[in-house]
């Protein structure tokens, strides 16, 4: 059994003293220099003195996507922005995205939570490590890589696409460790077939996967497909990126990076915080951060916390993968979409109604977004390029908010259903 | 000149067609012309009909999408070669066609020719210029 540091295995009791003084630490730090908390917390009538145990998160308020919103794009920042050091962003539920920082520290804080992945998954100093997370603002991608490096891994930072190469670089360079999505991972199975290349001409053992929803089906195919063990890594931008928690050896859970960030579960509809083993939104706080610590941050991720500890040692609770949203979020090859976003870009063109259905399948495993979206009744249609014109700069304009493709279809006025109250915007076909 | 033009979009969907001209033979609605654009997405009908107006709320009223259009009629004669030397007149002066469609005149013995320019008024102008007869609403009714 390995570890990537003794943090992991230091004993429970330990473990939640070093919570509580980080939680306090933490929360004292953000009243001060983090305006938005101030005024929060001013709000609910809660002192940072009044934050002693870890028993008294659950005075705290919550942090919502929207309030990083409100205060775009570095209104939550706690730490002078002379020592921000990188810049990422994720999908906003709107036009605007949400902007998260971290200082060297915090660099190395989540090559620290990366590295813990790799090792878990059986990766070392010997190992080649294939990233096929896209490089960019999306944490995925520089993510991993701190980790990797960490470890001193040989790195191989491939990004996103290309499959041809992706497979060529796996063979040649003999990656031994694939990181990517899962979807896009039974991509390269399919591709991998179609090529006619074995699996005993590569050199891969393991994979870590991640940013979207799988299920344990994937992970057998993935598994079958390429030979390997194929584990759960999960995280998000605003907490960190990957890494916040993952898989170890047995399988069954994802390990929480407990020094590092506190998880809770709450029930979404009141907020109160469920017992182990319940189902509900997963909360975290971040109580080892200096650029973006966010309090009481709600995921919209639906899991449970398990209870009990787990054969590989570890003293970091666990987390069930998520088994949903509660909200209107989908994850398409990876990449954050919300439906507003799309109606957004609807809202400001001619021609058409806000009235939309969006379609979302696997095909090939990989996913497919189509957009039907009702024509006004006052539109010019009766030239072919009209119609073909206005889908093409729909499907323009989504590209470029979304930073992914989708088919887009007009179609009459009043055709598309429209159900009592709010509207059924999206089907997912997905059998994840 | 100008004529009015119904344009009812069409989904890829089995028996529109047929559901859409049943609605105009239920209001006796005369076709003196039409024409099918096909992508593999969606059609678009293109009809001349006697009474435009009357077409189009019915249609509307049993939920299809129409919109009416002024498109230019022109008057040619039934000869070879005369297609093309209106479309000449066309295309000296820079204007681009979106689409056309012709039918023959049981009376005159004439050919009608509908042509959606990107230019009306600058084609219509080319086009009396260049001797050219126009069609009315009324001519068509008689057609």
């Amino acid at each position: 059994m390995k570890y990537f540091d003794f943090n992991e295995v230091i004993p429970e009791k330990v473990l939640r003293n070093l919570q509580a003084e980080r939680l306090i630490e933490t929360v004292k730090r953000v009243y001060d220099r983090v305006a938005p908390y101030r005024k929060k917390m001013d709000e609910a009538g809660i002192s940072p003195d009044d934050i002693k145990s870890l028993d008294d998160l659950k005075k705290l308020p919550f942090t919502e996507k929207q309030d990083l919103r409100d205060s775009y794009p570095y209104g939550y920042f706690a730490c002078d922005m002379e020592d921000v050091v990188r810049i990422h962003a994720s999908s906003g539920t709107t036009g605007k995205q949400t902007v998260v920082g971290y200082t060297e520290r915090d660099l190395d804080v989540w090559a620290t939570d990366t590295a813990r992945a790799l090792v878990a998954a059986g990766a070392d100093n010997t190992d080649f490590v294939h990233v096929s997370y896209g490089y960019g603002l999306f944490t995925g991608g520089l993510g991993v890589n701190g980790g990797a490096e960490k470890i001193k891994a040989k790195t191989i930072p491939v990004s996103v696409g290309n499959t041809a190469r992706q497979i060529n670089i796996m063979k040649d360079f003999g990656s031994t460790v694939l990181c990517c999505t899962p979807s896009y991972a039974l991509y390269m199975v399919e591709a991998l077939k179609e090529a006619g290349i074995s699996t005993d001409e590569l050199s891969l053992k393991c994979g870590i996967f991640g940013a979207e929803p799988w299920s344990e089906n994937m992970r057998a195919e993935i598994e079958k497909g390429f030979g390997i063990k194929a584990y759960d890594i999960y995280g998000l931008s605003e907490v960190m990126g990957p890494g916040v928690a993952y898989e170890c050896c047995e399988q069954d859970g994802l390990h929480i990076s407990d020094d590092h960030f506190i998880a809770e579960i709450i029930d979404p509809e009141t907020g109160e915080v469920l017992e182990d083993g319940q189902e509900g939104e997963l909360v975290f706080t971040c109580i080892d951060k200096e650029a973006l610590p966010l309090i009481r941050y709600r995921t919209r991720d639906v899991s449970y916390l398990y209870k009990g500890e787990c054969a590989c040692g570890r003293s970091f609770k666990r987390m069930a993968r998520p088994m949903g949203r509660t909200d209107d979020m989908l994850i398409i090859r990876g990449v954050n979409v919300f439906p507003s976003q799309i109606e957004q870009v609807l809202l400001e063109t001619e021609h058409i109604l806000a009235q939309y259905l969006i379609t979302v399948d696997r095909v090939d495993n990989l996913d497919r977004m189509l957009i039907e979206i009702e024509m006004s009744p006052d539109a010019p249609f009766d030239a072919v390029r009209f119609v073909e014109e206005k889908e093409r700069s729909i499907r323009a304009a989504i590209e470029s908010t979304l930073g992914i493709s989708a088919v887009v279809k007009l179609v009459s006025p009043k055709t598309l259903a429209r159900g009592e109250g709010k509207a059924k915007r999206v089907i997912d076909n997905r059998n994840i | 000149m100008y004529v009015k033009q119904i344009s009812v979009f069409i989904e890829n969907t089995k028996g529109r067609l047929a559901d859409i001209t049943s609605v105009l033979a239920k209001g006796s609605i005369d076709i003196r012309a039409l024409s099918l654009a096909d992508t593999t997405n969606f059609g678009i009908l293109r009809l001349i009909v006697d009474r435009p107006f009357d077409a189009e709320k019915m249609l509307k009223e049993s939920g299809f999408t129409v919109s009416v259009t002024s498109v230019i009629a022109i008057g040619i004669e039934d000869r070879p070669g005369a297609l093309a030397e209106a479309l000449k007149i066309l295309e000296e002066g820079d204007i681009s066609v979106e689409y056309l469609y012709a039918f023959i005149s049981k009376t005159s013995g004439k050919a009608s020719v509908i042509l959606r320019v990107d230019d009306g008024d600058k084609a219509v102008e080319m086009l009396v210029n260049g001797g050219i007869t126009f069609l009315s609403d009324k001519d068509i009714i008689e057609i």
